[in-house]
């Protein structure tokens, strides 16, 4: 079922039209989350807001604004980034480089049983460095090209086309 | 504008990772509408970074989908058009349901009463059970008792109240060739609490020697007052006096109650 499909049967607040719709995205926003709240607990309760508010607020959604996903993906970043304030975490710890989203895998062995889920970590490990970096900034933690330039030290005008050079790679990878 | 160009800036990746400002998600939403080839690239980044993020995700415990469905409203739970009825059908309908209804309330009163005759027919034989067990132990006694009185090899010793209690009497049953001893202690008031009446085979020369044979206890419990004693072989004659609770070594002399001789 496509996105397009989707949105008319979610607006009829169809009980089914939502468990095709967790089943597609709730692990995509729980990896978002969980990277940036480093709790467990916190980020099953972050997902849990953020599931809560996309079905409440879906009235809001018009595609004019952008895909249903990408509402969806700033739900999750907003909620978790209000969360991780109101519980003071350290900021400071979110950046440094060792601690991104390819850690998520090695914090635990209870990883999804997908079978291409090992093939991606392979190559993700092969993605230049850069790579991890810049997708993590952007899209894990929703820094804006500003942000990410000046934590990266690289020209604002190459951050959009370093990740989506680095993006390509992934499509190659993954054949979409 | 070149679509072309316009994809490789790296504009339809923020759009998707949701990084740009109102204005620019209108432009590129607009683009995408009049330009296949742009629509298509944006689903492909949606999929490439929907995949990563997947398989990055950390256990997701099937308890989240529970607690969040527990707070959100339904509406539907299938997909199923519902299509306008007439009205004939939508009676019938609540016909049968009124209908069904009230069978339900009328069968569920039906088994409740049933349920409760039940109850009362199992105490009602709880408590007949419980008459013919005591009956059974009672004719038991009773039958111990007319044995032992009709029992011809039984000598029959009487013995008679002294000082402590005259009104008092009791019987021994001997038997000698079995050497059983039985006391008919019919006779006997019940002992005060913390007492207990003792049973003597006395031996009269050369010196009168008393040997215990036994205790009455439960003598309250035992409606017919017939005990089986200790046996003895050469008894004079029979003693019953009160002791202490557990019996003494020798007899309690003042609080001999009953005495006679073979």
């Amino acid at each position: 079922m496509t996105q397009e499909e989707l949105i008319p049967l979610m607006l009829k607040k169809d009980e089914r039209a939502f468990t095709i719709m967790y089943d597609m995205y709730s692990k995509s926003l729980f990896s978002v989350i969980s990277n940036l709240l480093k709790e467990t607990e916190d980020a099953e309760d972050t997902l849990q807001e953020v599931f809560v508010k996309i079905w409440k607020s879906i009235d809001g959604y018009s595609e004019s604004k952008g895909r249903f996903y990408t509402w969806m993906l700033n739900i999750a970043r907003n909620t978790a980034i209000d969360k991780l304030r109101s519980k003071g975490y350290n900021n400071s710890q979110k950046n440094l480089s060792a601690d991104n989203f390819v850690h998520l895998v090695d914090d635990s062995n209870k990883l999804t049983n997908r079978i291409d889920t090992i093939g991606i970590l392979e190559f993700v490990k092969k993605l230049k460095p850069k790579c991890i970096e810049i997708i993590e900034l952007l899209f894990f933690q929703g820094y804006t090209q500003q942000e990410a330039s000046d934590e990266l030290a690289i020209p604002l005008g190459t951050v959009k086309t370093q990740n989506r050079n680095c993006i390509n790679d992934l499509r190659t990878y993954l054949k979409v | 504008m070149d679509i072309k160009q316009y994809i490789e800036s790296g504009i339809l990746e923020l759009y998707v990772y949701g990084l740009l400002s109102e204005a620019e998600n209108i432009e590129v939403s607009q683009m995408a509408k009049k330009h296949r080839e742009i629509e298509n690239e944006i689903i492909s980044i949606e999929k490439a970074i929907v995949n990563l993020s997947t398989s990055f995700s950390p256990f997701l415990s099937a308890d989240n989908f529970e607690k969040i469905k527990a707070k959100l409203d339904f509406k539907y739970s299938k997909v199923i058009e519902i299509k306008p009825q007439n009205n004939w059908s939508q009676y019938v309908g609540w016909a049968a349901a009124v209908a069904l209804l009230l069978g339900i309330g009328y069968q569920y009163t039906q088994l409740n009463n049933t349920q409760n005759q039940v109850l009362t027919a199992q105490k009602e034989k709880t408590n007949l059970q419980e008459t013919v067990v005591g009956l059974k132990l009672k004719n038991k006694q009773t039958l111990t008792a007319l044995t032992v009185i009709r029992d011809e090899k039984n000598a029959v010793i009487n013995l008679s109240g002294q000082a402590v209690s005259p009104k008092s009497s009791a019987k021994i049953y001997w038997n000698k060739e079995t050497e059983v001893v039985y006391v008919d202690a019919a006779g006997l008031p019940e002992p005060p609490k913390g007492m207990v009446y003792q049973i003597w085979s006395l031996k009269l020369l050369p010196q009168l020697t008393p040997t215990s044979i036994g205790l009455l206890s439960d003598f309250s419990a035992n409606k017919e007052k017939i005990f089986a004693v200790e046996k003895t072989g050469d008894a004079e004659a029979f003693g019953i006096t009160l002791e202490p609770a557990g019996g003494s070594k020798t007899p309690t002399m003042e609080q001999l109650y009953a005495l006679g001789k073979v």
